[in-house]
């Protein structure tokens, strides 16, 4: 049912209802949730880049190479982490500071993977793997197709 | 060290900034991770990216946003020296190291490890 066909006292308990969870939710969830976001993923990103300095310094690679090694040193600990279920907990603290870092795409795929292990090696783990991977794939997969044409085209 | 406290600052900022479309917006975080690598692609491909990571390198590298900007400098690169076809294959190429790393350790995990009971 929604809100435009419903009676009128049953929209106006709903309104009560929506300014009772308003005033019952804690505030300045907003500040301590984007202080800890701020520096655990600060950390992830600072580890990134000392992972970048140590491929350029120590195993002589290239700019490029050195990023790549860096994002996948960070996906193999965050699958690590995930496995051994550390990285919930600090996923739980952190909330976007894990989330929006390459390592919030790892677990994203590592954890659906273990938890639909169960389900079969096919459609559990295998599927399961791109629950939240495969839409990120799909749209990020997508505009750079859709940017790389349109640039063969503009040439801006 | 100062490169360091770029790093920190800018990447905390893209965390942050994701912290409060997830607390405002109730955004789930999938949604945040599909809309950061579209919006890096999108940024990348405008020129505004490529400046952010010379000044911060892995602070605007490491974030998903940092990923769409591999995807979209890939496409672009290969269509120089490819013509259309660079296209399709560019993106993918450029941020195979991820993409592979994601899913091999993903699938590395559920193979050596049990889920854990959620406690929460």
């Amino acid at each position: 049912m929604t809100e435009k066909n419903m009676k009128p006292d049953a929209k106006e308990a709903l309104k009560r209802y929506a300014e009772l969870v308003a005033r019952l939710t804690p505030k300045s969830k907003l500040g301590q949730g984007c202080l800890r976001a701020f520096w655990v993923g600060g950390c992830i990103c600072v580890l990134g880049q000392a992972l970048t300095d140590i491929g350029t310094a120590w195993l002589q690679l290239t700019a490029s190479s050195a990023a790549s090694f860096a994002s996948i040193t960070l996906v193999f600990l965050t699958a690590l982490l995930t496995g051994v279920g550390v990285f919930d907990r600090i996923a739980r603290y952190a909330g976007a500071g894990t989330v929006v870092p390459i390592t919030g795409f790892a677990n994203a795929m590592a954890s659906p993977a273990m938890e639909f292990k169960p389900e079969g090696w096919v459609l559990g783990t295998g599927a399961r793997l791109f629950t939240i991977a495969g839409p990120v794939l799909v749209y990020g997969v997508s505009a750079s197709v859709i940017l790389g044409v349109l640039y063969y085209f503009i040439r801006w | 060290m100062l490169l360091y406290l770029k790093v920190f600052v800018v990447g905390g900022l893209f965390c942050v900034l994701g912290e409060t479309l997830i607390l405002k917006t109730k955004l789930t975080p999938a949604r945040i991770l599909v809309l950061y690598v579209a919006a890096g692609a999108v940024l990348s491909a405008l020129g505004l990216y490529a400046p952010l990571v010379r000044f911060a390198a892995a602070g605007a590298t490491v974030p998903l946003t940092g990923f769409g900007h591999l995807l979209a400098q890939g496409a672009i690169s290969a269509v120089q020296e490819t013509g259309l076809l660079g296209a399709f294959t560019g993106g993918v190429s450029a941020a195979a190291g991820g993409i592979a790393a994601a899913v091999f350790f993903g699938f590395l995990a559920a193979v050596c490890f049990r889920p854990k009971p959620k406690d929460y």
